[in-house]
């Protein structure tokens, strides 16, 4: 059934509002999207690591989360996730469980580029029927704006702080979505908040109802960290997007799909320069940061469109 | 009738478990409780059990795995040793302050460093503080006896904690000991059916389990979460009742051998009781009394009953396979002297013996050193030192 | 999906007796009942008359607090919950909500 706004609108929410999220925090709106496409008769057992999702949306006495929740540890939601769908299945042979359980697990880009990525790996390898979601902000945003493998270049982090001698983080982004692409799953998909959410509902909805264990990486930006206008939340998802810094795609069966060409490609300067972590890369004799950072997106970008067949 | 069987400890523990039946059991290998996982996988490929084995890629993982799952509503068991064991070590405390009843079978092991396979208990008195409730096993028939009860002590309401059996690795994983089974069908209606009130797959009545707890709430949350290992020790208590009535094998908190008249006693966990029970009976007949007196229930701790069997002995030698490193006195040591405080018996003297480290044999002889010595200060009253090693070369 | 339950919290000085065991919380979306209208600097106005009902900003609100009817229109803020982030202002395309200060 095509995407319609309108109809999808309707569904149920199963994040309510009270949690302490930031204001305008990008977190969230993914969140809600992704959970919008359930099936409103299925139940999910929505799993997070430890981060700024878990912490907000479950501070004892309140959850904002409508299904069953499970917090673990920092490390370990795809581990606890698999736990619990391994349960799922034992209990249902046994006639104990009725209808239908999908099972998240959500992650930052701390919890699921670095300390999560073991768990992660192994339980994606074991091929439990669960989602993975990493909403990556680009550092531990939760412990203080701390650099991750996600971190993108030469961005200012309280650990990787822009100073006299060492401009920022050194090193470039890990490709996460191409690690969780060698390991054989039937759907892989890098996507973002952006236009009507159609990108990013429609690969939820996929990548929750294949069989199977799936990988979703989402944009998720912050405002406090990326330090940008709160309001322009959307405008910064969509530069994200049009510059090709984060590229929307699908891998499915080991194929890849690019499912976002923009027509006019944006250079990566205008992503960067709305964001006052990047704001020493446009002090004078800074420019080979920028030519760099435009260099490693074209090159990523070219590969990704080799992978596809489309170079 | 039951059935009797030649099995080694690790087999036994894994029979257990089958009869069990789990819903789910998340292992990864570690040396010596490897096997256990391995016997359990053979069960699960000839659809031997109904449950669900995942074999994760890490012990961190296997804890993680199983906390998902008994929070799911299923019944969720491991096994480890030494390193796997401090692996998961954040998840245990996860475990149990989650109120958790996950079954975990460790097969003591020395903890690393250096890397040593062999028995020692610092693996699991390094949980000692996690909040699980600790059973002791001497051989293969009391490891497959816990491992039975476990699942009825964790699951208790009273309780509703996670409980690990500990066995000794090698000496008692890898011997195989005349043991008799329960069957089947019995093991089933002893263990019943896990029905946890609140659970994650209730599609009628979500939970959210693991909060953000502050200040405000925490200690209200760990208090209750105490009083529940200080109703584990009644709990124990009932189980063992029943599982007596079921196999004709008693149970208690801890076991006391050949008490009756001795001034001296030797408490000692685990393995070695069994060779200090065997130079007790010589002992005896040489016309020497030395008790001992080996733990069963280790966490939550029997202060009262431990105290109070205690306070009849003149000198009593408490032996610890595991250093604390506190220039204080093994585990046992100290439990049992707070123990012994805590009640006023300031009677007996009290000295400790740490020994069998890395899994340095431990021989009659050597336990004849600890019963002299223990003879001795109860018929002099004197000790010369309190803090002892046994078996080490000086 | 759970049916909609009366929700339920824990008092801040609820004894260990009765607090919830392990940290659960049986009460799914008892979030709601946590105002954090009061965070607001700014205020989101909803422009009725300008409103094309495109939605395009119900999805955007972190707080869940642009909510549709069973109709799939859009009705006015939940204050109890908006933040005042001004996300849905920026998103929305016929300049149908004003950015006030709030009071």
């Amino acid at each position: 059934m095509a995407y319609n706004l309108k109809e999808v609108a309707k569904k149920p929410e199963r994040l309510t509002g009270g949690h302490r999220l930031c204001a305008g925090c990008g977190a969230p709106v993914v969140v809600r999207q992704i959970l919008r496409a359930l099936k409103p008769e299925d139940h999910a057992v929505i799993g997070s690591a430890t981060g700024c999702l878990e912490v907000s949306t479950f501070l004892y006495p309140y959850t904002a989360w409508k299904d069953s929740f499970i917090h673990n540890a920092f490390e370990n939601s795809a581990a606890s996730i698999s736990g619990a769908e391994a349960a799922y299945v034992a209990l249902k042979k046994k006639g104990k469980i009725k209808g239908e359980t999908k099972f998240i697990a959500f992650g930052g880009d701390g919890g699921t580029y670095d300390i999560g990525l073991q768990s992660l790996s192994g339980a994606m390898e074991r091929g439990h029927d669960m989602l993975y979601v990493c909403y990556d902000n680009g550092a531990y945003m939760n412990t203080g704006i701390q650099r991750s493998s996600a971190t993108p270049k030469y961005a200012d982090t309280t650990t990787s702080p822009a100073g006299k001698v060492i401009p920022g983080k050194m090193q470039w982004r890990k490709d996460l979505t191409g690690i969780m692409a060698s390991h054989n799953l039937p759907y892989v998909c890098q996507t973002a908040a952006v236009g009507n959410m159609k990108d990013l509902y429609e690969k939820a909805e996929k990548a929750l109802y294949t069989k199977g264990a799936t990988f979703m990486n989402v944009l998720a930006p912050c405002p406090r960290g990326w330090i940008y206008n709160t309001p322009d939340l959307m405008e910064i998802n969509k530069l994200a997007v049009e510059t090709c810094f984060w590229p929307l795609y699908e891998i499915i069966d080991g194929k890849y799909i690019i499912n976002y060409k923009p027509k006019n490609k944006l250079p990566v300067v205008e992503f960067l320069k709305k964001q006052g972590r990047f704001k020493h890369l446009f002090k004078a004799g800074n420019e080979y940061m920028i030519e760099e950072i435009q260099k490693e997106v074209d090159k990523r970008w070219e590969e990704l469109l080799r992978l596809a067949g489309e170079a | 009738m039951a059935i009797r069987e030649r099995l080694s400890g690790n087999e036994a523990m894994a029979v257990a478990m089958k009869q069990i039946n789990p819903d789910v059991v998340a292992a990864f290998p570690i040396t010596p409780s490897t096997e256990v996982p391995q016997y359990f996988s053979t069960f699960v490929a000839n659809g031997q059990v109904d449950t669900e084995f995942v074999p994760v890629e890490s012990e961190h993982s296997a804890m993680s795995a199983c906390i998902g799952a008994q929070a799911a509503g299923g019944r969720a068991m491991t096994a480890t040793s030494a390193n796997g064991l401090a692996l998961m070590w954040e998840c245990l405390y996860i475990a149990a302050c989650s109120r958790l009843p996950i079954v975990l079978a460790c097969v003591n092991r020395t903890l690393s460093g250096p890397l040593n396979i062999h028995n020692d208990h610092s693996d699991s008195m390094g949980a000692r503080d996690s909040g699980w409730i600790q059973l002791y096993s001497e051989n293969c028939q009391e490891a497959y006896d816990n491992l039975l009860m476990a699942n009825r002590i964790g699951e208790h309401p009273d309780v509703l904690l996670p409980v690990m059996v500990c066995q000794d690795g090698f000496i008692t994983s890898h011997a195989i000991e005349n043991i008799e089974l329960v069957e089947d069908d019995k093991v089933k209606e002893f263990v019943g059916e896990y029905k946890p009130e609140e659970y994650l797959l209730n599609k009628d009545n979500p939970i959210s389990v693991g909060p953000l707890d502050h200040f405000t709430h925490c200690f209200e949350h760990k208090r209750q979460q105490a009083e529940a290992m200080r109703n584990a020790k009644r709990v124990v208590l009932e189980v063992s009742a029943e599982f007596a009535k079921m196999t004709g094998r008693s149970y208690g908190l801890f076991e006391e051998y050949n008490a009756e008249g001795a001034e001296a006693c030797v408490v000692v966990l685990n393995s070695t009781a069994g060779t200090a029970k065997y130079v007790s009976d010589q002992y005896k007949a040489q016309g020497k009394k030395v008790a001992v007196l080996k733990p069963r229930l280790y966490r939550p701790f029997p202060v009262d009953e431990i105290a109070e069997a205690l306070s009849k002995y003149k000198a009593v030698a408490i032996m610890d396979k595991a250093e604390s490193f506190n220039a204080a006195g093994g585990p046992l040591f100290t439990d049992v002297t707070s123990a012994l405080y805590a009640k006023g018996v300031f009677g007996p003297k009290v000295i400790n013996y740490i020994y069998g480290l890395g899994g340095r044999d431990v021989k009659t002889d050597d336990i004849e050193v600890v019963f002299n010595k223990t003879l001795e200060i109860a018929a002099t009253g004197k000790v010369d030192s309190v803090f002892n090693y046994l078996g080490v070369r000086e | 999906m759970s049916c909609n339950k009366e929700l339920k919290t824990v008092s801040p000085d609820v004894t260990w007796k009765e607090i919830t065991k392990g940290g659960n919380i049986p009460w799914a979306g008892n979030a709601e009942l946590f105002k954090t209208g009061d965070w607001r600097s700014m205020r989101p106005v909803w422009i009725e008359e300008k409103c094309k009902q495109c939605l395009l900003c119900y999805p955007v609100c972190p707080d869940t607090s642009i909510l549709v009817n069973e109709e799939g229109k859009r009705v006015d803020f939940d204050f109890d919950h908006c933040k005042g982030c001004g996300v849905c202002v920026k998103v929305c395309p016929f300049k149908a909500i004003d950015f006030v200060e709030e009071k």
